[in-house]
């Protein structure tokens, strides 16, 4: 195996990790608020790539205006989602908004199963990449698609900013308040209830977001964002729940050793994340960047 | 009535409505495969064992698995594949309910000492990893393609070519099974670990080692799983991917919920009424998927306690009723 071979899927892993940087970083924002894990993000996510092809089938949109209408679309969708069904279970076990979001995954996948097959006689369909961003960039060491440099650039921007306001804007003080004493922060003035809504609203936009990107390199299908969702798992089990930038790195890093570990060893190209939340659990069982359980 | 004695009539009455449902679930299972065709019966057996299984789990020890698929997949594979060799089917059975204890044991110890949210997140994925090991080694679980038309050779002049004898051979199974759950909620180890559901720390205080009940059960959990999953890949005889799916590992937690948990009885009903839906559904050529998401929405919106949950709650608050006039 040479070099440029293991280069090369150094950045297919940066683009996976992208994708699991983009979830992870989503499911934890809404975690620190709200203490539930949304099982329903893969399906948002499937819902980003889905929007846009349906923006380009019905009202023509290209790429470009999906990117920013898609994710938009996908958090006013969370937001009334969370107002309407999430926010009745708040008091009880956070278990049941584990299953609640999961039966809303189902029905969500087998809706857009089922639009796609009656509206457009497809059950996946391709997504053109922005002319922009076809071809091919010469790195010097490396030759690596155009679009997939894109697709790790903008996530990588988009999660630092994301990372940026959460800990050093005013705003991003509101919610760490929030999140930390929910009871004290309303008795300042402050309305938890609609920062919660808001919150919840960027995390499922982040995952609207890694669907669109995600549409040209996978195409649109409705259970793209199953298999995805449950690594995401994995990921944010190896990563601990509590860190922002944590969830960001491991995010990146686990997409980059997953890929690397296939080339070395092609049979273990699915397993690999598994393997590694095992060992991760074996030496420390709060994940890497997260607080043990008392602390939190 | 003194307090005492009113306590004890209580119990005595609840002990009482407990052998009643034993007996009605006896009957209803006793003539099933005479009021639905042989297969689903077959299956409303094995999913029923399986969602008991899994409320030991979620009602009972208070951790919600969601990979409990890998158990059941990994039993009807293994099952499958020993009958598509050659061995006799109680070797078959044994072997299924062997393996899935087998990798209970990693997978356990390595869940069990997370709670809540990450609980179910790891066993989830720890399914995840073994769905695709099933995809990927094809030698033993046939792929895409998976394994049927296995041989379910004759025992004991049993001819496991009739649906009706697997019927009755199954529930022989699932009465042991269920008899292993029953004894074991109402056994000082189960009343422990339910002491260690409502409040672990109190319990760890008292001198109650957590980890040792909650891995246990889980062990037990897994073996009944592993049953029904034998169950189901002998009776039904055709084992696909689709008994290691993350859907399946969802499908036992709404079957649960539908019939009540915690409540040993309400699993099976669960089991029973999520079936007929889907087969009515199928028949019918409704989309299965958007209305079982949609009664699953609205099971954990507005009925959490179950049916045979909201039933017991209606009785018991009779008769307290009617105790005070």
């Amino acid at each position: 195996m040479n070099t440029q071979f293991l280069l090369i899927q150094v950045f297919n892993g940066l683009v996976n990790g992208a994708f699991y940087a983009l979830l992870s970083l989503g499911l934890a924002v809404i975690f620190g608020m709200l203490r539930i894990v949304n099982f329903m993000h893969g399906a948002l996510y499937m819902l980003g790539a889905f929007v846009a092809f349906a923006l380009g089938q019905i009202l023509g949109l290209g790429f470009w205006p999906s990117l920013v209408l898609a994710p938009l679309l996908v958090a006013l969708l969370g937001m009334a989602l969370e107002r309407t069904l999430l926010s009745r279970l708040y008091g009880l076990e956070p278990s049941y908004n584990l299953l609640l979001t999961f039966g809303l995954t189902l029905l969500t996948q087998d809706l857009v199963k089922q639009v796609m097959l009656s509206q457009y006689a497809v059950s996946s369909a391709p997504y053109t990449t922005p002319t922009v961003l076809t071809g091919v960039v010469n790195l010097g060491f490396v030759v690596f698609p155009k679009y997939r440099l894109f697709v790790i650039a903008l996530a990588l921007v988009v999660c630092l900013v994301t990372w940026f306001v959460i800990e050093k804007t005013r705003v991003g003080a509101i919610v760490r308040a929030s999140t930390e004493n929910p009871v004290v922060t309303r008795s300042l003035g402050i309305d938890v209830g609609k920062w919660v809504t808001g919150v919840f609203g960027v995390g499922v936009g982040l995952a609207g977001l890694a669907g669109v990107l995600a549409a040209p390199i996978y195409s649109v299908e409705p259970y793209m964002g199953a298999e995805l969702i449950i690594t995401t798992f994995a990921v944010v089990v190896i990563g601990g729940m509590g860190s922002i930038l944590g969830s960001i790195v491991t995010g990146f890093a686990v997409g980059v050793l997953a890929a690397v570990g296939a080339a070395v060893y092609p049979p273990m190209a699915n397993t690999l994340v598994f393997v590694l939340m095992a060992v991760v659990l074996l030496v420390r069982p709060t994940g890497l960047f997260g607080l043990p359980e008392g602390a939190r | 009535m003194t307090v005492l004695s009113r306590r004890a009539a209580t119990t005595q009455r609840e002990r009482m409505s407990r052998a009643i449902w034993l007996v009605l679930l006896g009957l209803l299972l006793l003539v099933l495969p005479r009021l639905v065709y042989p297969v689903l019966a077959l299956d409303i057996l094995a999913w029923g064992l399986f969602a008991v299984a899994f409320d030991l789990l979620f009602g009972f020890s208070g951790l919600l698995s969601f990979g409990h698929a890998a158990f059941w997949g990994s039993s009807a594979y293994a099952t499958a594949f020993l009958l598509s060799h050659g061995q006799s089917v109680p070797v078959a059975i044994v072997g299924g309910l062997l393996s899935a204890l087998l990798l209970a044991v990693p997978i356990g110890f390595l869940s069990v000492r997370s709670v809540g949210i990450y609980f179910s997140m790891i066993t989830l994925a720890f399914a995840q990893m073994v769905s695709f090991l099933a995809l990927q080694w094809t030698a033993v679980t046939g792929g895409e393609n998976g394994l049927q038309g296995f041989a379910r050779p004759s025992v004991l002049g049993l001819d496991f070519s009739n649906s009706t004898t697997r019927y009755y051979v199954c529930l022989a199974l699932f009465a042991a099974g269920f008899l292993v759950a029953y004894r074991m909620v109402r056994s000082p180890f189960g009343q422990a670990l339910q002491a260690i559901r409502d409040n672990e720390q109190r319990a760890q205080s008292i001198g109650y080692n957590p980890f040792r009940f909650k891995f246990t059960a889980f062990l037990i959990s897994a073996g009944l799983a592993g049953l029904s999953g034998s169950m189901y890949a002998f009776g039904h005889g055709v084992v696909s991917l689709e008994v290691v799916n993350w859907r399946t590992s969802g499908e036992v937690v709404m079957m649960t919920l539908l019939g009540g948990t915690t409540t040993l009885f309400g699993p099976v009903i669960g089991a029973g009424l999520v079936l007929l839906l889907r087969d009515l559904l199928t028949t019918a050529n409704l989309p299965v998927g958007i209305v079982t998401g949609l009664v699953f929405v609205l099971a954990v919106l507005f009925f959490r306690a179950g049916l045979v949950g909201t039933v017991q709650h209606w009785l018991r608050r009779k008769s307290a009723d009617d105790d005070r006039h």
